[in-house]
């Protein structure tokens, strides 16, 4: 594993804030933010994140998507812009358990570590309750 | 009658629709009309994938929906009726009867002017609006259940970059 961040390998895309947020937390908590493109579809339209997505995926060659939410615009949107573009992994459902693994898996490739991190991310939640 | 929202949203089925509307109306169908996804297989699955199990999802050209309408219209089930653009939906209000019309989201063009965050639109596009009000059908923005609806008069008078 190198200690300097190379160039992005994967697209993180929400709504409102959400990939910003979640880029942000995973630059603090590593220092491997720079790994990870944040993608917002504030204000766009569904064939507008679909183009902005197919742009953002072919200009630099980027072949994994995190989204939020397995219904969302952005979910939907990626899936279009992805179609045709060979080896490629989505993951929706995305949460930050699941990028900080993601962003440590460089001695794979950039699809590879996105599905090791899908598995590391849907057991990283845990219920914690109280008692009366 | 138990489309419980008749919607015009670009980006047809998504979080707010199925999520935002779908839980507090207790949606067990969602109708989509567009010719584009109407004729792809492929969008049609990609759709699916995206409801929930328990909600039905049905696929109809707006030709075809003029006449399936009043099908859905005499399910026990609420449903939503959903358009990606205004001349679809002025279709169903002058020759389906659709009487009340949910402006969801309209997002940006170029040749469309701001009206809400969530609501851009051309002339054009605010010329079918009005001709849906003079037909009988009342026309709203509202994007999520919990916003406040705003009339189409207010609509057309609000300048989102002024506010």
């Amino acid at each position: 594993m190198s200690d300097a961040p190379a160039a992005p390998r994967a697209i993180v895309a929400g709504h409102g804030g959400f990939a910003d947020g979640l880029v942000s937390a995973v630059q603090l908590i590593t220092g491997r933010g720079d790994l990870l493109v944040p993608f917002s579809a504030k204000g766009l339209s569904g064939v507008d994140i679909e183009g902005s997505l197919r742009r953002l995926a072919s200009d630099r060659g980027l072949r994994v998507v995190f989204t939020d939410l397995q219904a969302g615009s952005c979910t939907m949107a990626a899936r279009k812009a992805l179609r045709g573009m060979g080896d490629h992994v989505l993951v929706a459902g995305v949460n930050l358990p699941m990028l900080i693994d993601f962003v440590f898996g460089d001695q794979l490739s950039a699809t590879d570590a996105a599905r090791h991190a899908f598995e590391r991310g849907r057991t990283a939640m845990s219920l914690i309750e109280g008692k009366p | 009658m138990t489309l419980v929202l008749n919607r015009i949203d670009d980006r047809l089925i998504h979080g707010q629709v199925v999520v935002g509307w779908g839980q507090p109306f207790d949606i067990g169908f969602i109708v989509l009309v567009n010719d584009e996804v109407a004729d792809s297989e492929w969008e049609q699955e990609l759709y699916r994938m995206g409801t929930p199990p328990e909600m039905d999802l049905f696929f109809h050209s707006v030709d075809a929906a003029v006449s399936a309408l009043a099908r859905y219209r005499e399910d026990p089930r609420n449903g939503i009726l959903l358009t990606g653009d205004v001349t679809a939906m002025r279709r169903l209000v002058t020759d389906a009867g659709v009487r009340e019309v949910n402006i969801g989201g309209i997002h940006h063009r170029p040749d469309r002017r701001q009206r809400l965050r969530y609501v851009f639109l051309s002339p054009v596009e605010e010329e079918v609006l009005k001709a849906m009000e003079r037909e009988g059908a009342i026309v709203t923005a509202r994007d999520v259940p919990a916003a406040n609806a705003v009339d189409l008069k207010s609509l057309l008078e609000t300048e989102e970059a002024a506010r």
